[in-house]
C-alpha cells in the first residue's frame, strides 16, 4: 500500500514538473509578445502596414517597403535553397552508407553552425563585390545559404523515416533506384519536408546579420532584384538605433510584426502538414 | 495424436479441389545448385528446384531455414542487401538471371513480389495499381484505366473499390491493402509471382480471400509462395518444397508431402513435432 502511494506521489511530482517546465518554456514567448505589443501599439495602425517610411516628424510613416522586402528576400532564398537542399537530403538519405554522404552530412552540420554574420560576409564577397552593388539577389543568396543545411538535414531525416518496405515495393515492380526514391519515397516524406521548409523560412525571416551588407536595406519601396531592398529586421535595427522617439515606436511595432509573421509561418506549417497527412490517409 | 488414428488428409483437406499436376511439367523458373551467402554466412546450400508453370509452389520450413532468402533470389531482391553473394544458377525460361548483362529492372517486371506486410504506396488506390505500368512506360493514358480495372478484378478487389479509386490506399483494411499490393504486382503482367507469407498478418477471413485468389491466379500465373502455415500450403499449393537449415530437404506434389513424406524430418515438421 505504501509503495503504491509512493509511486503515485512520484508520478504526480513528475507530471507536475513536466507541466511547470512547459509553462516556463512558454513564458518568454508570451512575455515577448506582450512587451512588443505594449511598446509598439502606438505605431500599429493600418498606415504602418501599407505606407512607406516618411521623413522624421511627418506622421503616417510605415513599414510596407520592409514587409514586401522580407517576402521578396525569403522567396529568393527558398527558390535557391529548396531544390538544392531537398536533392542534397535525398542523396544523403539514399547513399547513407557511403563515405561521401557522411561527408556531406557533416558539411551541412558545419554550415548550420556558421555564424550568420559570416554567412553575410561570404555572400558579400561572392554576390556583392563582383558587381559592386548591394542587391536583393545577394540578400536572398545569403538567406538561402542559411536555409540550405536546415532543409538538407530535415529532408534526410524525414526520408529515413519512410519504411524500407515502400522502396522495396517500388523496386519489386521494376522501378530503378532513382525512380523509387523520386516517385515513392520522396512523396511519402513530403508533408514533413514541407514543414521543414516553412520552419527554415521562418527562421531566416528573422535574420539580420546576413542582410546588413547584402540586401543593405532601402528607405524606399522596391521590388527590383538588382537593387538594395528593405527587410523587416534591418529596418527595425536602423529605426531602433535612431535618435527619434517616433522611429523607436515603429521599430517596436516592426518587431511585433516580425514575430507574428514568424509565428504565422509556423502555424501554417503545422496546418499544412496535418492536411497533407490526411490526404495521404496516414 | 498417434500416427494412423487421424490422417493428415482429414486435417488438411484442401478448401478447394486441386487438379493433379502431371509429373512431366513445363518448367517456368528453376534453380540449379544455388548457394547464397550473407557475407561469410552461407544461407542456402545447393538448392535445385524446378517450378512448373501455371501452378502454385509452396516453400515451407522452420524460421531461418532460408525459404524467404530463396524466394528473393528469384527476382534478385537480395541484390539490395550489401555484401551478399549468389552461386549457381537461377533460370527463368532457361535464361540465367544472374548472368552478366541481365537488366535487373526488366527482370523484376517479369518476376513480381508480394511482401509479407502489405506496403501500399501513400497514393490513391488507382495510382498504386498504375504505378508499375507508368514506370515501365506501358499503359498509354487511354488504356491505363482499363488495365488498372483488369488488375483489380483479378485481385478480387474491384467490387470493393470501384467507387473510390481516388481514395488513399491507406484507407483500405489490412486484407484489402494486401490484395491491392497483389493487384499492383499483377498489373505489369509478370510471368512469375512470388509471395512472401502474404497472409501472415491477416485475419482468417482476409486470409481465406487471399487463398481463394491464389487459387484463381494460377490459371494465368506461375506462383511461388512462402508460408509458415502448413494448412495454407496444403490448401493452396500443387507442389511443396520443405527447407531446413538452408537445404532443400524434400520437394514433391503437395498431397504426397502431406500424406506420405519421403523424409522423416519432413513428417516431423508437418506434424508439428518441431517448428
Amino acid at each position: 500500500m505504501s509503495r503504491n502511494r509512493r509511486r503515485r506521489i512520484a508520478s504526480a511530482l513528475f507530471a507536475g514538473a513536466c507541466g511547470a517546465s512547459v509553462l516556463l518554456a512558454l513564458v518568454p514567448l508570451a512575455l515577448i509578445l506582450l512587451y512588443l505589443l505594449q511598446k509598439g501599439i502606438g505605431a500599429l495602425e493600418w498606415s504602418f502596414l501599407f505606407n512607406n517610411p516618411k521623413p522624421v516628424g511627418e506622421p503616417g510613416g510605415g513599414f510596407a517597403n520592409a514587409i514586401v522586402g522580407t517576402l521578396v528576400l525569403i522567396g529568393l532564398a527558398a527558390t535557391f535553397a529548396v531544390p538544392i537542399g531537398v536533392i542534397t537530403g535525398l542523396y544523403v538519405a539514399e547513399y547513407r552508407g557511403s563515405r561521401f554522404a557522411s561527408l556531406v552530412r557533416f558539411a551541412a552540420d558545419a554550415l548550420n553552425g556558421v555564424p550568420s554574420i559570416v554567412v553575410g560576409i561570404f555572400a558579400y564577397s561572392v554576390a556583392v563585390l563582383p558587381v559592386r552593388r548591394f542587391s536583393a539577389l545577394a540578400g536572398g543568396f545569403a538567406l538561402g545559404v542559411m536555409m540550405l543545411p536546415i532543409i538538407a538535414r530535415t529532408t534526410e531525416e524525414l526520408l529515413r523515416l519512410v519504411p524500407e518496405t515502400l522502396r522495396d515495393g517500388a523496386l519489386a515492380l521494376g522501378a530503378s533506384r532513382a525512380k523509387a526514391a523520386w516517385s515513392v519515397v520522396l512523396p511519402a516524406a513530403l508533408p514533413g519536408i514541407l514543414t521543414g521548409i516553412l520552419v527554415a523560412l521562418a527562421r531566416v525571416a528573422g535574420e539580420t546579420a546576413p542582410l546588413l551588407f547584402t540586401a543593405f536595406g532601402n528607405r524606399f519601396f522596391s521590388t527590383r532584384l538588382d537593387q538594395p531592398i528593405a527587410a523587416l529586421t534591418v529596418q527595425i535595427y536602423t529605426y531602433a538605433v535612431s535618435p527619434y522617439e517616433d522611429w523607436h515606436r515603429q521599430a517596436w511595432a516592426g518587431a511585433f510584426l516580425l514575430v507574428v509573421v514568424v509565428l504565422a509561418l509556423s502555424v501554417i506549417a503545422r496546418l499544412a502538414t496535418r492536411r497533407l497527412e490526411r490526404m495521404h490517409g496516414a | 495424436m498417434t500416427a494412423g488414428t487421424l490422417t493428415m488428409p482429414e486435417l488438411l483437406r484442401p478448401a478447394v479441389r486441386k487438379p493433379e499436376v502431371s509429373p512431366a511439367f513445363a518448367v517456368r523458373i528453376e534453380t540449379v545448385d544455388l548457394d547464397f551467402f550473407y557475407g561469410k554466412v552461407q544461407a542456402l546450400f545447393d538448392v535445385s528446384l524446378a517450378v512448373p508453370e501455371k501452378s502454385v509452389t509452396a516453400l515451407i520450413g522452420p524460421s531461418g531455414c532460408g525459404k524467404s532468402t530463396y524466394l528473393r533470389t528469384l527476382n534478385r531482391m537480395n541484390d539490395l542487401i550489401p555484401d551478399t553473394r549468389v552461386e549457381g544458377k537461377v533460370l527463368l525460361d532457361g535464361e540465367d538471371l544472374y548472368a552478366s548483362g541481365v537488366d535487373v529492372v526488366a527482370l523484376r517486371r517479369r518476376v513480381g513480389l508480394v511482401f509479407q506486410k502489405s506496403n501500399p504506396f501513400p497514393k490513391s488506390i488507382f495510382d498504386n495499381v498504375a504505378y508499375g505500368l507508368k514506370i515501365n512506360g506501358i499503359g498509354r493514358k487511354l488504356e491505363l484505366p482499363e488495365r488498372v480495372e483488369h488488375a483489380l478484378v483479378r485481385a478480387a478487389l474491384w467490387d470493393e473499390v470501384k467507387d473510390r479509386l481516388r481514395a488513399p490506399a491507406l484507407s483500405l483494411s489490412g486484407g484489402q491493402q494486401q490484395r491491392l499490393c497483389i493487384a499492383r504486382a499483377l498489373a505489369v503482367e509478370p510471368e512469375v509471382l512470388l509471395m512472401d507469407e502474404p497472409a501472415s498478418a491477416l485475419d482468417p477471413i482476409a486470409t481465406q480471400k487471399i487463398e481463394e485468389l491464389i487459387y484463381e491466379l494460377k490459371t494465368a500465373f506461375t506462383i511461388v509462395i512462402v508460408t509458415h502455415n502448413m494448412q495454407q500450403a496444403a490448401r493452396v499449393s500443387d507442389r511443396t518444397a520443405f527447407f531446413m537449415m538452408g537445404r532443400l530437404i524434400e520437394y514433391d506434389r503437395t498431397d504426397k508431402i502431406f500424406t506420405n513424406p519421403g523424409q522423416k524430418v519432413t513428417e516431423d515438421y508437418i506434424t508439428g513435432r518441431f517448428g
